[in-house]
């Protein structure tokens, strides 16, 4: 036991800063929670078991630690007992460590010589019918983050700089309203555009669901205020080549886009020779957008090969000329067929989820059709027709009883040409009865993807996507609208099919986060961060290679690893991989750990409260 | 397996009497199967009230008149008051059994009714049996 001690002793000496004289007078405080813990820990005994553990001059019990009597109770006992480390028992640090850490700073100890010892979630909730093993556990428990305090150094939380400037990526609806938003408040904003023009998918569609208004005039206007607005810099036929940094601070390189071709992967020489322009941005927001799946996935479609055969854009293309005429010979269709549910919610040979919009755009295309020709016929394939929204079902069911728009209730299953007419096998489920239809224009539905490019874009903005291009949100409830690095945000259907009104919501939510964090003067953020103990550092670059987070990297004079502290979110990851044992995270240092384990073990000496070490 | 061919157009001249003889829009129907579900006769139909409407939506009109259910319809209007979309099926049921009848016309051909037959059955035993008994 003595030689135990005296080893660590020795740890707890080695590698500190300014320890000397602190976690000598540590408080403890016992949350009762109601009977939330009172009713299955011994409080009161806890208390007084912890008396006795060395550096502890304070122990005490209390009803609710989180009220303000209770936090009155720790103010005043840190002032009293000038106590210079405390731990309090109650629930989990995700509930009230932020608060607790504002109370002790509020009496004038630094928050981070505090630490919460879990007795609610990890002890009294699922030891309920064990009392005495509860009580012991919880004693174990707040002995061993007494010792973490003990190792605790006074930290200052680190502050880093906002550049007030946007990076907007992709000049559909969802960016140039994020750009507007943000521009109009004040800051400035760089819209990057891969095409040759604002206004995205808005531009190829006609009139939109469910009122069937215009979108021409309207979106001129916004491409109009966009170009014009002072505060944003709009580069067309550019694309984002790297980017480095963190929020508030990123470093971003744009360059000419690539010709589409170059895309599908053969990347010329003659690009890179190009070379890019560096920005300094704050934020960026990522709204890159959708296109339809190629019709060549579509085998059972045609493939795109059989002629009068469109996907669901070309159709609003067809519907933009004066007549409709369709593709082949220029006739006008007497009927047309809306296959729905091309390729979407198809896991073996498409997408698996549902595209979303489909099914309005489709009433919406089979009653302008019908609208345009009235003797002519309109009949879907839907195997749902899906229409949350508000007035999205009355706007179907007016493209049934209106358009008398004929719905079928199974999957196309093959078309085909023959003669000047496309043959198409499909199936009514609610009648059980085969269809055969020839018609003389086919739309499908084709499922709603990600914009070429979005997964590698992705990679170069460290901002993750989905097994199927979209990008990730930080929570799908929560946080839809912030990707999980922070400082960069995501809007319209970058992120999942989503329709017009939606991706302007996102937009809109987008801008207020980036409006949030440009208000602030500095980011604040955990000092608990890596780092190096240049000494001990022999300059391998492991901990480079292990960092998740491209906060490390290797000082080429020092030869020594450096840590970017902004980057660093404290995971640890490189202390594991230091062979020298010179890497650090604050306040989480081996031998404060190896205390923590000996405590919980009962190796932790027990020692009279005014004993001191 | 029965293959449904459209041939003659969504909008068959048989299905648009029926719409203007029962005043309905049968494309209002968007096949809850509330109908069915809640019918007492429905236990003895060969199609479910629903799949009737359904067979009129798609043009397949001379099936329906071929149904039995047509005429097990006691148009109790259970259905009528319980439909979300207001459509009123014993009205298209009626408007079936209308055109059934015109079709087959009378079971009893009163200029072919023996005199004495005539003037020995009930009289409303033989006017009935004009309308109800056409196949």
């Amino acid at each position: 036991m003595e030689a135990a001690r005296d080893r660590e002793e020795q740890h707890a000496g080695h590698g500190g800063e300014a320890r000397a004289g602190t976690g000598r007078r540590i408080g403890v405080f016992i949350c009762h929670c109601g009977s939330n813990i009172a009713g299955t820990v011994d409080v009161r005994r806890a208390a007084e078991a912890v008396r006795g553990l060395r550096g502890v001059v304070y122990a005490t019990d209390y009803g609710y630690m989180c009220s303000d009597p209770g936090q009155a109770l720790i103010r005043r006992a840190i002032a009293e007992q000038g106590l210079d480390g405390i731990v309090v028992a109650a629930c989990s640090p995700s509930m009230h460590e932020a608060t607790f850490r504002r109370t002790a700073e509020a009496a004038g100890l630094n928050p981070y010589r505090l630490e919460i010892a879990n007795i609610r979630e990890q002890c009294s909730w699922v030891h309920q019918e064990e009392r005495e093993e509860a009580t012991r556990k919880a004693i174990a428990l707040i002995a061993s983050l007494v010792e973490k305090v003990r190792g605790d150094d006074p930290l200052e939380p680190l502050g880093t700089p906002v550049t007030r400037r946007l990076l907007v990526v992709g000049g559909g609806i969802a960016g140039m309203t994020v750009a507007l938003e943000v521009a109009d408040a004040g800051h400035e904003v760089i819209l990057v555009e891969r095409g040759a023009q604002l206004g995205g998918r808005l531009s190829q569609i006609r009139e939109t669901y469910a009122a069937l208004s215009p979108l021409a005039a309207p979106l001129e206007t916004l491409v109009e205020r966009v170009r014009e607005h002072p505060r944003i810099r709009v580069l067309l036929e550019s694309e984002v080549e790297s980017a480095s940094g963190y929020v508030g601070s990123f470093t971003v390189t744009l360059r000419p886009a690539l010709p589409a071709a170059a895309l599908a992967g053969d990347r010329g020489e003659s690009n890179q020779a190009i070379g890019g322009t560096q920005y300094e941005v704050g934020a960026i927001v990522v709204a890159t957008g959708y296109e339809l799946l190629p019709l060549s996935r579509l085998g059972e479609y045609g493939g795109g090969r059989v002629a009068d055969v469109v996907d669901a854009l070309e159709f609003e293309r067809l519907l933009a000329d004066g007549v409709l005429r369709r593709p082949s010979d220029g006739r006008v269709p007497r009927r047309v067929v809306f296959v729905q549910c091309a390729g979407s919610r198809d896991p073996e040979h498409g997408v698996p989820y549902c595209s979303k919009v489909c099914c309005l755009y489709t009433a919406k295309q089979a009653l302008l059709y019908r609208q345009r020709v009235p003797d002519g016929e309109a009949i879907v394939f839907a195997i749902d027709v899906r229409t949350g929204g508000r007035r999205y079902e009355e706007f179907a069911q007016r493209a049934v009883e209106e358009g008398h728009v004929l719905y079928l209730r199974g999957k196309v299953a093959k078309l085909f040409r023959q003669g000047d007419r496309v043959i198409v096998w499909g199936v009514d489920t609610l009648a059980g009865r085969n269809v055969e239809v020839a018609a003389d224009l086919v739309v499908l539905a084709a499922a709603v993807v990600p914009s070429a490019g979005a997964a590698e874009l992705g990679r170069r903005l460290r901002a993750t996507t989905d097994e199927l291009g979209f990008f990730r949100e930080a929570h799908p409830k929560l946080r839809p609208v912030e990707s999980l690095t922070a400082g960069i945000f995501l809007a319209g259907a970058a992120q999942g099919p989503k329709d017009i009104a939606e991706t302007v919501s996102q937009a809109g939510a987008a801008a207020a986060k980036v409006l949030g964090l440009f208000s602030r003067p500095e980011l604040v953020q955990e000092p608990t961060v890596a780092t190096v103990l240049e000494e001990l550092c022999a300059g391998c670059g492991l901990c480079v290679s292990a960092c998740p987070y491209e906060a490390r990297s290797l000082n080429p004079r020092l030869r020594v690893a450096e840590v970017n502290a902004a980057l660093c979110q404290g995971c640890g990851a490189c202390v594991v991989a230091c062979p020298n044992k010179a890497c650090v995270v604050r306040n989480w240092r081996p031998e404060q750990t190896l205390a923590m384990v000996g405590a919980v073990l009962g190796e932790t000496p027990y020692r009279s409260p005014d004993a001191g070490e | 397996m029965k293959v449904a061919l459209l041939p003659e157009g969504l909008r068959s001249r048989l299905q648009q009497r029926v719409e203007e003889a029962s005043g309905q829009n049968v494309l209002a129907c968007y096949q809850c199967g509330k109908c069915s579900a809640g019918c007492p006769v429905a236990g003895v139909m060969d199609l479910l009230p629903n799949q009737v409407i359904r067979l009129v939506q798609l043009g397949l009109v001379e099936e329906a008149l071929t149904s039995q259910t047509i005429w097990y319809c006691a148009a109790c209007l259970t259905c009528a008051a319980r439909c979300p979309k207001g459509v009123d099926l014993p009205r298209v049921m009626e408007a079936l059994r209308e055109l059934a009848m015109e079709r087959s016309g009378d079971h009893l051909p009163p200029d072919r009714l023996p005199a004495e037959a005539l003037a020995e059955w009930p009289q409303q035993a033989v006017i009935g049996g004009f309308r109800k008994y056409t196949w």
